[in-house]
């Protein structure tokens, strides 16, 4: 271990918590990195590093997307993919963790389906410890892409609205965009069906629309969330879902001018988003994946030490 | 023969007779013997200095898990005994949810016997409502109440079918057997791991309505009013739950009920962290919550203060918060931790006193909790002053599931007499042998 680690900030478990300037920053590195890796020129800060991608939940997107930046970046990545509950197995997931960091990695970045899975593995590694969504908690680097896509759109998050909309209840997506986009000046309004928004969600710092189309209107930017089709015991139909807080193409139109449409995949197309407007002109959804790479290489930069 | 003890110069406390007053107490024959102003010089006896402690009646806990059989690297009859001990409680009543389930008679002597043996604290049975605790078919009520159980249930799990519940009601009167209830709907419950409100949201955590009990008290109080049965409500831990009960109370209905030290001083701050020795069923709710169960146990609609002393290994705490075990142990800080609201001025001494002893004595009719002439020489002597930091490393329990590890406690047990003979001594255990 380097002698600097203590002084660094180890984790990044969540964006609740963090500082605005230190989310600057990192957008800052997240450029410096795009400009490179454009310009066919990466940085290699990590050569010589072991990242361990620790995935209890299935999660091609997330999990390639870390590996390339670690990749570009010149880590070696060890994929150490949990399929199915790791107690059938019967190891638990803080033998599992240790087990990983024994190997000796920079960090792990971990992906798992309960909440707080991310803060208990931190306590018991000597390794960084990078939340890559911990059930219905945090994904502090997809709200760190949203966040920097939507900056990259607006040049500024200051004063513009967005609208978070779905199933708010399960959503980790929701929470961590809820602190990042608060933290960086914007407005969050959040909509879904009654027993989806989580009771005292307006003290994270947003308010509920109780008009979802009305939300649509006033927005600058609408992100559109995953709904689980297998949860669908908790609302009528996929169907129903769809026409009562689906964005349509009719919808769509409807938006003000230069607003832009966040889905953080994969797409339910036809359910929380028709294929018109996913695949339209203010579709930021190609954009975000780019930038998820940029935005983990800056964070493994920050924290895979 | 145990030789009679002079306990001397304590300030006596016994809510049942309304003495509050320095007392000699003079046990013989494992039992209360005498109360006097100024006991006189008694041949052959101990004499006990009890200048500057409070002389109460042995502690009595409702609701504590043993784990044997069954779960024996969690907690057994004699480190769950030496616990209750350490505690100041010199009765408990063990709960039928083991492996097997206390819901016949052999079990139910098994209990019995192997507390006889560790020859501690009494050790009281509850046995179970349905067979297996699987809330299907009620269990043989009369072979259990002849087997000596005090009350009857399912706790760690609630009686969902409303049926099975009200005939178990009715059956129960034929045997004069209290039953105890843990309140939840699981259908409101499901798949929740803390209480609903502003922090479950921000943690992620899936959310517990109050509903889930309240609902289940709100049935459970007109089935009881219905049947004139005797119903014991476990661990509330809503003010909804108190104000039904409250009012239950007042129309007559037939309803006692009891509440944690946790539900009264934690709220669910304690579960920042993902701390899972914060989570428990009930979970720990709101600070308007802690005010009602407070005042709640200070209007006497709360009758007993119950520990659900609930031992966990570090198997099934540390762990992913949705998959951690509920419950927390407790017999080792209740006493510590009701004296807090003496020290806020929630309660009076006597009403703590009571709350602990003649409160549940009363609730499952059980002998003790209190200091008559011929009462059990059940006692425990108090330094209300003592101030000691709660410690698990140190408990007599097997576990150390405890949300109250670092806390600064004012007040501890000095003595615990069971049946005349000292057990428990400047923290201590006293081995058998006198």
């Amino acid at each position: 271990m380097s002698a600097s680690r203590s002084t660094r900030n180890s984790h990044l478990l969540g964006v609740e918590g963090i500082e605005r300037s230190f989310i600057e920053a990192l957008f800052e590195l997240a450029r410096e990195h795009k400009r490179a890796v454009a310009a066919a020129a990466p940085r290699t800060p990590l050569a010589g590093r072991v990242v361990a991608n620790l995935f209890f939940e299935d999660s091609t997107r997330t999990r390639t997307s870390f590996e390339i930046a670690a990749k570009t970046m010149g880590a070696e990545v060890l994929n150490w993919t949990v399929t199915g509950s790791s107690v059938s197995k019967g190891e638990s997931l803080l033998d599992t963790a240790r087990n990983v960091d024994a190997i000796g990695p920079a960090a792990i970045v971990i992906r798992h389906g309960s909440s707080g899975a991310a803060h208990l593995v931190s306590r018991y590694v000597r390794c960084s410890v990078i939340n890559a969504g911990d059930g219905a908690h945090e994904h502090p680097s997809q709200a760190l892409l949203d966040a920097f896509t939507l900056q990259e759109r607006f040049g500024t998050l200051e004063g513009k609205r967005v609208l978070i909309a779905g199933d708010i209840l399960h959503s980790r997506v929701a929470r961590s965009n809820i602190h990042c986009l608060r933290l960086l000046g914007a407005e969050v309004l959040v909509s879904g069906p009654p027993m989806l928004i989580p009771k005292g969600i307006e003290t994270l710092g947003c308010q509920v629309a109780t008009s979802f189309r009305s939300a649509v209107e006033l927005a600058d930017a609408v992100m559109m969330l995953r709904i689980q089709v297998e949860r669908q015991a908790e609302f009528p139909s996929a169907r129903e879902y769809a026409s009562h807080w689906g964005l349509s193409a009719a919808l769509a139109q409807q938006m003000k001018e230069g607003a832009v449409v966040l889905h953080p995949g994969p797409v339910n197309r036809g359910v929380e988003l028709s294929a018109e407007v996913a695949d339209g002109v203010r579709s930021s959804i190609l954009e975000q994946v780019a930038n998820g790479v940029a935005i983990r290489m800056a964070i493994l930069e920050t924290f895979a030490w | 023969m145990v030789r009679p003890l002079v306990i001397r110069g304590g300030w006596l406390i016994d809510p049942l007779h309304r003495q509050s007053a320095l007392r000699d107490l003079v046990l013989r024959d494992g039992r209360v013997a005498d109360v006097l102003e100024k006991a006189p010089a008694i041949e052959n006896a101990r004499v006990v200095d009890a200048s500057g402690r409070w002389v109460l009646p042995g502690l009595i806990d409702l609701h504590v898990h043993l784990r044997e059989p069954g779960d024996e690297s969690k907690e057994t009859i004699l480190s769950g005994s030496r616990a209750a001990v350490a505690g100041g409680f010199t009765a408990v009543v063990a709960m039928p949810n083991t492996r097997p389930v206390n819901d016949n008679a052999l079990v139910t002597r098994y209990v019995q016997e192997r507390a006889r043996e560790v020859g501690l604290c009494q050790v009281f049975v509850a046995g179970a409502i349905s067979k297996g605790l699987k809330g299907e078919e009620m269990a043989e009520m009369g072979e259990l109440a002849a087997a000596g159980c005090k009350c009857l249930t399912d706790d760690g799990l609630p009686v969902m079918n409303a049926g099975l519940l009200r005939r178990a009601l009715l059956y129960s009167r034929a045997f004069d057997l209290p039953l105890m209830l843990h309140e939840e709907d699981l259908n409101l419950s499901a798949r929740g791991a803390m209480t609903e409100g502003p922090r479950a949201t921000r943690l992620g955590l899936m959310p517990i309505p109050a509903s889930a009990e309240v609902s289940m008290i709100a049935r459970d109080l007109v089935i009881a009013e219905e049947t004139q049965a005797c119903v014991h409500l476990a661990h509330l831990s809503c003010e909804a739950s108190v104000r039904l009960v409250r009012e239950a109370k007042r129309r007559g209905v037939n309803v006692t009920a009891e509440a944690t030290p946790h539900h009264f001083t934690l709220t669910d701050s304690a579960l920042e962290g993902y701390n899972t020795h914060a989570k428990m069923s009930p979970p720990l709710r709101h600070p308007e919550d802690v005010r009602a169960i407070r005042e709640a146990l200070a209007d006497g609609t709360i009758d007993a203060i119950a520990t659900d002393h609930a031992p966990h290994g570090a198997l099934d705490k540390e762990v992913e918060f949705e998959l951690a075990a509920n419950g927390v142990i407790g017999l080792e800080t209740a006493l510590g931790l009701t004296l807090e609201l003496v020290q806020q001025g929630v309660l009076s001494k006597e009403r703590a006193v009571e709350l602990l002893t003649s409160g549940p004595a009363r609730a499952f009719k059980l002998p003790g909790g209190h200091l008559g002439p011929g009462a059990p020489a059940n006692v425990v002597l108090v330094d209300p002053k003592a101030k000691w930091t709660v410690n698990a490393a140190e408990f007599q329990s097997k576990s150390r599931n405890t949300p109250f590890q670092g806390r600064a406690l004012v007040g501890r047990v000095a003595q615990t007499i069971v049946a005349g003979r000292v057990v428990f001594d400047g923290g201590k255990l006293v081995e058998k042998a006198e």
